[in-house]
């Protein structure tokens, strides 16, 4: 067994840029592990795709009516059927949602060790060395696992840039699995982003509240100072789940993505999920009384002083006197 | 109509979490313990499916300190019945606590299991794609709404970027829940005080062991210092001055 296959997640029309990560970190760890870095893509055509994938060695390219739409029970056949054939030493899956579906199941079908929430892998010797955000980003655990094995890699780990070249890009069409012929879920309808009444990811300055706000009734606070500063309400994901507001203003993994000039954000404790949604804005600023939360490590200011005094403070320096 | 619900507990973050003396584990004995939060949503999905189709509900967990606590609180929420799993592993990772429990929920007769999504602590993966493989059930993970069409159960799942699909998964099947339809309801502690009296926790022995991971952890450590943010000192008001004042020198507000 030999080299490191990347799982690559598309739309069917455009590769998705975890995947460019993903073909990035496969062609640092070949160089030491040695073998071919292997891009599988599994889709209805995959004819739109293979034009973006000349990072990778070898593409694998699976096609089938049956691969139209994400669909895990599908993708996992596919992805088990490739690491059996072409016994790779190292499987990179984004942690997405495609990766919370498929590492773990792939690795479990394939009985291959399987490590989460990656966001640095090495080599050495035949082993691989991974740093892994656990306990919501608090924590790194380093872990050493012998190869063959399952990684997934959190977006923002590794330079996308690194993976558009350096390959020599081979096509190898695979037959798709005879399991495809008997799925039992299906694909009824997508949805696709905006529709909504507000698009935060237009924003040019955004307040974002987190758990710390403490309730439904606490939002008013940061809803004036958004208005005094003339920025958009956003949220992690607690504050959408507990129902304090929609979820059109979720920044984050399973929400919307943003790139304002200016985060503000409140009570929020840095997730590695919720820094997914926000790590290209300009100036952040974090509040929050845990001079420990994680969001302290990616922000630029930050202050431990309790919101509840502050953000009122802050609207009152912002509003026009009189 | 038999569901299950996996429930696990996780260090609560608001608090320290501390690393044991070898460095390469959470002090377990100092964590305070809640359940996970994705758990939590999972649990009020099948609260609701019972609501609203008649299915029955079973709340199962690994059996552990503090985990007794955590079912009866689930009968509370409105499960129907609440089972203990014992083990011969002091293992909860996923792939430890899917071998325990693939088996006892096969002698169950469940025809849906929901779980959360994922834990803070999931590092050699998660349990709904584990579960399901053993089981050689379909899954889906990140969930976020769940309805029932007699064999099958049609599901709502997330993408980044606000992008849904609606999947239909041909019953018996394993959702890895994000969020259910509404928040976990909240219970008052005289019901539970009242639940503790009356209701009895059943308990199974899981049949297989733990499998091997193929992966150690040499070390759990704080992320590296060094970077991150400038920290603003001093009573509310100045900093709050001092954060207009960052904002009017980059022209982010009006001066």
């Amino acid at each position: 067994m030999a080299g490191v296959l990347v799982y690559v997640e598309s739309d069917g029309e455009r590769v998705a840029p975890i995947s460019f990560e993903l073909l990035a970190a496969a062609r640092e760890l070949a160089q030491s592990l040695g073998g071919d870095v292997e891009a599988l893509v599994a889709a209805a055509d995959t004819g739109p795709l293979v034009g973006e994938l000349g990072a990778a060695d070898t593409i694998l390219e699976v096609t089938s009516p049956a691969l139209a739409g994400y669909l895990p029970e599908a993708q996992q056949l596919v992805l088990v059927e490739a690491i059996r054939a072409r016994k790779p030493a190292v499987v990179l899956v984004g942690y997405t949602s495609a990766g919370l579906d498929l590492a773990a199941g792939a690795a479990t079908a394939t009985g291959l060790p399987v490590v989460a929430y990656c966001t640095g892998l090495r080599a050495e010797g035949s082993d691989v060395v991974a740093d892994s955000q656990l306990y919501g980003g608090k924590l790194v655990a380093t872990t050493t696992t012998s190869t063959p094995a399952v990684f997934s890699v959190v977006a923002g780990s590794f330079a996308e840039a690194n993976g558009h070249a350096g390959g020599r890009g081979e096509r190898i069409v695979t037959a798709p699995p005879a399991g495809l012929a008997q799925l039992r879920s299906r694909v009824l309808g997508t949805t696709g982003a905006g529709g909504g009444a507000v698009d935060i990811t237009k924003a040019e300055r955004v307040v974002s509240v987190g758990r710390g706000i403490g309730g439904a009734d606490n939002i008013e606070l940061a809803e004036e100072l958004a208005t005094a500063m003339g920025a958009e309400l956003g949220a992690s994901r607690p504050v959408v789940d507990s129902g304090w507001l929609p979820k059109e203003r979720q920044v984050g993994k399973s929400g919307m993505t943003v790139k304002p000039k200016l985060y503000l954000a409140v009570g929020i404790s840095g997730a590695p999920e919720h820094l997914e949604g926000m790590h290209d804005a300009g100036l952040v600023i974090a509040i929050n009384t845990d001079g420990d939360a994680p969001i302290f490590k990616v922000a630029d200011y930050g202050t431990t002083c309790d919101l509840f005094d502050l953000l009122p403070a802050i609207t009152a320096l912002l509003k026009p006197a009189g | 109509m038999h569901i299950a619900v996996i429930l696990k507990q996780v260090p609560d973050l608001v608090e320290e979490v501390e690393v044991d003396s070898q460095g390469t584990d959470i002090d377990r004995d100092s964590v305070k313990w809640k359940l996970n939060e994705f758990d939590d949503h999972a649990l009020e999905q099948a609260v609701l499916l019972k609501e609203s189709s008649g299915a029955e509900v079973t709340a199962v967990a690994l059996a552990a300190d503090g985990v007794d606590q955590l079912l009866y609180a689930a009968v509370a929420r409105g499960v129907d019945r609440a089972i203990r799993v014992t083990t011969a592993s002091a293992r909860t990772d996923a792939p430890a606590a899917a071998a325990a429990l693939a088996g006892v929920l096969a002698d169950m007769g469940v025809d849906l299991v929901l779980t959360g999504v994922q834990a803070v602590d999931d590092l050699h993966g998660q349990l709904a794609p584990i579960l399901a493989t053993r089981l050689g059930w379909p899954h889906v993970s990140v969930v976020s709404r769940v309805s029932l069409e007699g064999t099958e159960a049609e599901v709502t799942q997330e993408y980044s970027g606000g992008r849904m699909a609606t999947l239909e998964v041909d019953l018996p099947a394993v959702l890895g829940v994000q969020a259910a339809p509404r928040p976990p309801r909240y219970v008052p502690i005289s019901r539970l005080r009242q639940v503790m009296a009356s209701a009895e926790l059943g308990s199974a022995a899981a049949a297989a062991a733990a499998p091997a991971l193929g992966s150690t952890v040499t070390r759990l450590a704080a992320p590296p210092q060094g970077q991150g943010a400038q920290m603003l000192e001093g009573r509310p008001e100045a900093v709050a001055e001092q954060i207009v004042a960052l904002l009017r020198e980059r022209g982010l507000v009006e001066a």
